[in-house]
């Protein structure tokens, strides 16, 4: 498992990210991105720091995080694979790609594999909609997807 | 002359392997010591020939796709350089079919220039539209949106001048434009592909909107599944400021107006307007009420312009060209050209930009050629997760607002995806509820709990129990869901769900009992 910064660490790189930001106007989501971009995830130790810094509460702070698919509440895999799994990608036999992935990993969708390599998840639309199925590793997007390239995720993922 | 090798980094080109087709490329130019200049442009969008790489011959530009890595030398060999023959060998851009038909007016540039090159974008008929515009009085701005009749290419076809003359007309100490870039649809890529291909122009349009309605600060807000996007975006803005496009004198005039990208969070529902505002704000990305409107209260409260991608990346043309040019393109009420975006189960994917008023017909069977699978086209979406799913019967529809509104459908964004007849239309239909019960984001009952129902319920006929009176019951939640629900996430959830029973009945037949073989 990954290790967990201590709160006091935690805490002080949150101070610092929040107030880098805290003049935007509406700086709640580049501040929780700046936050999920130095941890992996957003730590629950970061929103009572937020909360106060923007003056809100923190439950206000708990609503926006909990809102949003993309902020986790827990580290994630080394490795993070989303799967594409809108009507374009369907119509280009995503699920049997999705079934494929998952029997391949042993993991279902918002699962992370034991040995902590990949968390796999589905994504409504990547915009590559003429390349069909798609899906993401690690932002960097893999069109046309078929068993090879599947394959080739799947060897790169546990490397 | 240094030679110059176009290769796209556009998102669709580099999920095609346009990244290695580049590196293969520079480890070839460095073996033989060739001295050529790479040019990472956008895509033009013809996606069943990416990677597509281009050269720039004394008789114009050669284009070759799709290029695979392994083809890089034997190009070479070839002498691609001087766009000599070769398996993947195109000819002219202009002259392949799927891109000579096109009448790019948005789309102009995108996939021919540097896309960070000011230089390049001014060459290519850039910033022509600003420079009216920092010369004319803001009423007169919007009177030639209004007159171009540009509607909203987000999917709502609201008039675009209409909006900004609203913005313009209310007194603010501070006013916005909100570029909403939240293209959650899926089979919609086009503004994805613009802010990669060509972003300047999408400034320029915002720029425009900030000095015709009095706003001085604009926002893109771009879903955070498009991370190239973003970076092409963060660049242009910093380019653009450098150069005194953005800043306080616009052009050196006496506008002011500059922008921040920021990035959405995986919500789907913050590609609504109001929903948008709420999460640029730093709050859940909740529907609000309408009245107020965004453009009387939108942003802080503020007036704000809020427009979709494309919208605001065709007001420099029409800037340029003026209204009557723009105008001249379309049928009926849908003026101009609108990019659309042929994806899923289709042989020649891609976007293609044309004046309004082409069938469904022949955009799918014409330009599209079909399925990618080669079998018989069932079912076509149009406009996203929301829109319709058409039969063959209604190919003849024209690409116009009123006639798929008439035909119970919309064009929404200008995606269309394509089945073929393997298509089950029930688990499409229950699809689409399952999308808005993920995706809903609570504000409203019939949205909320209406999509959880609306799950069940197909799940029943899908079992065979009482699938008549449990289509009856889906129908009913439909019509509530249409006419109860706050935006138009559970507003037109049912356009997918109810034309899949109307057109496809048989798919929400009970299955025929398994006789045993005796």
């Amino acid at each position: 498992m990954s290790m967990q910064p201590a709160s006091t660490e935690i805490e002080a790189r949150t101070a610092s990210i929040v107030q880098n930001l805290k003049d935007l106007e509406g700086p709640l989501l580049p501040i929780l991105h700046g936050i999920q971009a130095e941890f992996g995830y957003v730590p629950q130790g970061s929103l009572p720091v937020i909360a106060h810094a923007l003056n809100l509460s923190r439950a206000e702070v708990h609503g926006v995080v909990t809102f949003y698919h993309d902020f986790r509440r827990e580290p994630a895999g080394r490795h993070i694979l989303k799967l594409c799994q809108a009507e374009a990608c369907q119509s280009m036999g995503s699920d049997a790609v999705a079934a494929r992935l998952k029997q391949l990993l042993g993991i279902g969708f918002h699962e992370t594999t034991k040995d902590g390599s990949v968390t796999l998840e589905p994504v409504y639309c990547l915009g590559l909609c003429a390349c069909s199925p798609s899906a993401m590793l690690d932002g960097e997007v893999i069109g046309r997807l078929d068993n090879e390239k599947i394959d080739a995720i799947v060897a790169e993922v546990r490397a | 002359m240094t030679p110059r090798i176009f290769i796209p980094d556009d998102s669709g080109a580099l999920a095609l392997g346009a990244e290695k087709v580049a590196t293969a490329i520079r480890q070839e130019l460095a073996r033989r010591g060739i001295d050529a200049r790479i040019v990472r442009n956008g895509s033009r969008g013809a996606y069943s020939l990416e990677p597509m790489v281009e050269v720039a011959t004394a008789n114009g530009r050669v284009a070759y796709g799709p290029v695979k890595p392994s083809d890089v030398k034997g190009l070479f060999d070839a002498g691609f350089l001087t766009g000599a023959h070769h398996k993947r060998w195109l000819g002219s851009p202009d002259k392949i079919p799927f891109l000579a038909g096109q009448t790019r007016l948005t789309f102009a540039r995108c996939g021919v220039i540097d896309p960070l090159s000011l230089d390049s974008y001014e060459r290519h008929g850039g910033l022509k539209g600003l420079r009216k515009a920092v010369a004319m009085p803001p009423a007169d701005i919007v009177a030639q949106v209004t007159e171009s009749g540009l509607r909203g290419r987000g999917g709502a076809g609201f008039p675009t001048g209409v909006k900004w003359k609203t913005v313009l007309d209310t007194a603010a100490a501070q006013k916005y434009i909100v570029c909403n870039a939240d293209e959650g649809d899926s089979a919609t890529f086009a503004d994805r592909m613009i802010m990669e291909g060509d972003p300047f122009v999408l400034l320029e349009g915002m720029a425009i909107a900030g000095i015709a309605t009095g706003a001085t600060k604009g926002y893109v807000y771009i879903r955070s599944e498009y991370p190239h996007a973003v970076d092409k975006m963060r660049r242009a803005v910093d380019v653009a400021r450098k150069a005194g496009i953005l800043g306080p004198a616009v052009l050196g005039s006496s506008h002011a107006f500059d922008m921040e990208i920021r990035v959405g969070a995986g919500a789907y529902v913050c590609g609504e307007e109001t929903s948008l505002l709420n999460s640029l704000e730093g709050k859940r990305g909740v529907v609000r009420a309408k009245p107020p409107l965004p453009a009387i209260q939108g942003f802080l409260g503020k007036p704000t312009v809020i427009n979709n991608v494309i919208s605001l990346a065709s007001v420099p043309i029409i800037m340029d060209r003026g209204a009557e040019y723009y105008k001249d393109f379309g049928m009926g009420r849908s003026r101009g050209t609108i990019p659309i975006q042929i994806a899923g189960n289709v042989k020649n994917s891609g976007l293609y930009e044309v004046a309004f008023g082409l069938t469904l017909g022949e955009i799918v069977d014409g330009i599209g050629g079909g399925t990618a699978s080669g079998r018989p086209v069932k079912a076509v979406q149009v406009g996203g997760p929301l829109g319709a799913y058409f039969p063959r019967e209604l190919f003849d529809t024209p690409f116009d607002y009123e006639e798929f509104a008439k035909r119970d459908g919309l064009i929404g964004h200008a995606g269309i995806t394509v089945f073929d007849d393997t298509a089950d239309m029930l688990k499409m239909a229950r699809f689409a509820m399952e999308f808005c019960a993920v995706e809903s984001c609570g504000k409203c009952t019939p949205c909320r709990i209406g999509s959880q129902r609306g799950v069940e319920v197909l799940d029943k006929v899908a079992s065979g129990i009482e699938p008549e009176k449990n289509l009856a019951l889906v129908t009913d939640l439909c019509n509530t869901m249409k006419f109860g629900s706050l935006c138009a996430l559970g507003g037109f959830t049912p356009y997918p769900v109810m034309s899949a029973i109307n057109h496809f009945g048989d798919d929400f037949k009970p299955a025929p009992v398994q006789q045993a073989a005796e």
